[in-house]
């Protein structure tokens, strides 16, 4: 039988893959992935709670982060064609005015 | 035999998101995200949450890095020449922190063992999928509207920003 903690130490390591995508990429494709992971592992801590403590609670909460999941990669999409169209570039580096 | 399965699928889960973040190649970046949604789908497996390993793999993959790829191929992006942020040791002083911060609250965390009605054999007798239905659609009726509304609200966002003329365009030429 595999122990919960495995779950937690899991998700916790693909969570700070996650961060360290988000704070050292500079491609926004990259960091909209690294924050799907982040979804992921917390998705991850979300079913193993809920098989161990034995509520289904915890695999209905996986579907509304789904939602928001979806919801975000449609907006940032959205967001990286339009910034795309404007400045030609996807570098978070060279995207660092309020206004142009 | 749960170990080895589970062993397996946390390893690939794990080498996959390190190439997720790593890799160059925005494609191989996307391609190395879809295994890794893969095994996490198994992970589901092993926890015997069948409908949502079957969602993970219908929504994750096939709609989300769908789109990924469709804006990759759209926008035709090149392997980059220098991939970190320039600020990158600021962003891993911040990981520190926040490492620190996660593994100092796993450390102190209780991890109850409170058993509630939804044992494994109560989940398998009425099926995952039924049981998963039961407490969507009463208990958590209105928040599942509400996430109809933000799927909506998202939607007429992406048509209104990628629309052209809908928002000022300054194309430099």
């Amino acid at each position: 039988m595999v122990p919960l903690s495995a779950y937690v130490i899991l998700s916790a390591i693909i969570f700070f893959i996650g961060v360290v995508g988000v704070v050292t990429r500079r491609s926004i494709i990259v960091i909209l992935l690294s924050i799907e992971l982040m979804l992921n592992a917390v998705n991850i801590n979300f079913v193993a709670f809920s098989h161990y403590l034995e509520s289904i609670t915890g695999q209905v909460f996986v579907f509304f982060t789904l939602t928001v999941a979806a919801a975000e990669v449609a907006v940032g999409l959205a967001l990286l064609i339009a910034i795309y169209r404007n400045r030609q570039t996807v570098n978070v580096e060279e995207l660092d005015v309020m206004k142009w | 035999m749960m170990e080895v399965i589970f062993l397996y699928l946390a390893v690939v889960c794990v080498v996959c998101a390190v190439l997720t973040v790593s890799l160059k190649h925005p494609v191989y970046n996307v391609m190395a995200l879809l295994t890794m949604f893969f095994h996490v789908a198994g992970l589901y497996v092993l926890l015997n949450a069948e409908f949502l390993a079957v969602v993970q793999i219908i929504v994750y993959a096939g709609a989300i890095l769908v789109l990924y790829l469709f804006v990759l191929m759209l926008l035709n992006l090149k392997a980059e020449t220098r991939h970190l942020h320039r600020q990158w040791p600021f962003g891993v002083l911040v990981l520190g922190s926040v490492a620190a911060m996660i593994i100092g609250a796993l450390q102190g965390g209780i991890f109850g063992s409170a058993t509630g009605e939804y044992t494994a054999e109560a989940v398998r007798a009425i099926g995952d999928t039924e049981a998963i239905g039961l407490r969507l659609y009463t208990d958590y009726l209105l928040p599942f509207e509400v996430a109809s509304l933000v799927l909506l609200v998202a939607m007429i966002g992406a048509i209104v920003l990628t629309k052209k003329g809908m928002i000022d365009d300054h194309v430099e030429d």
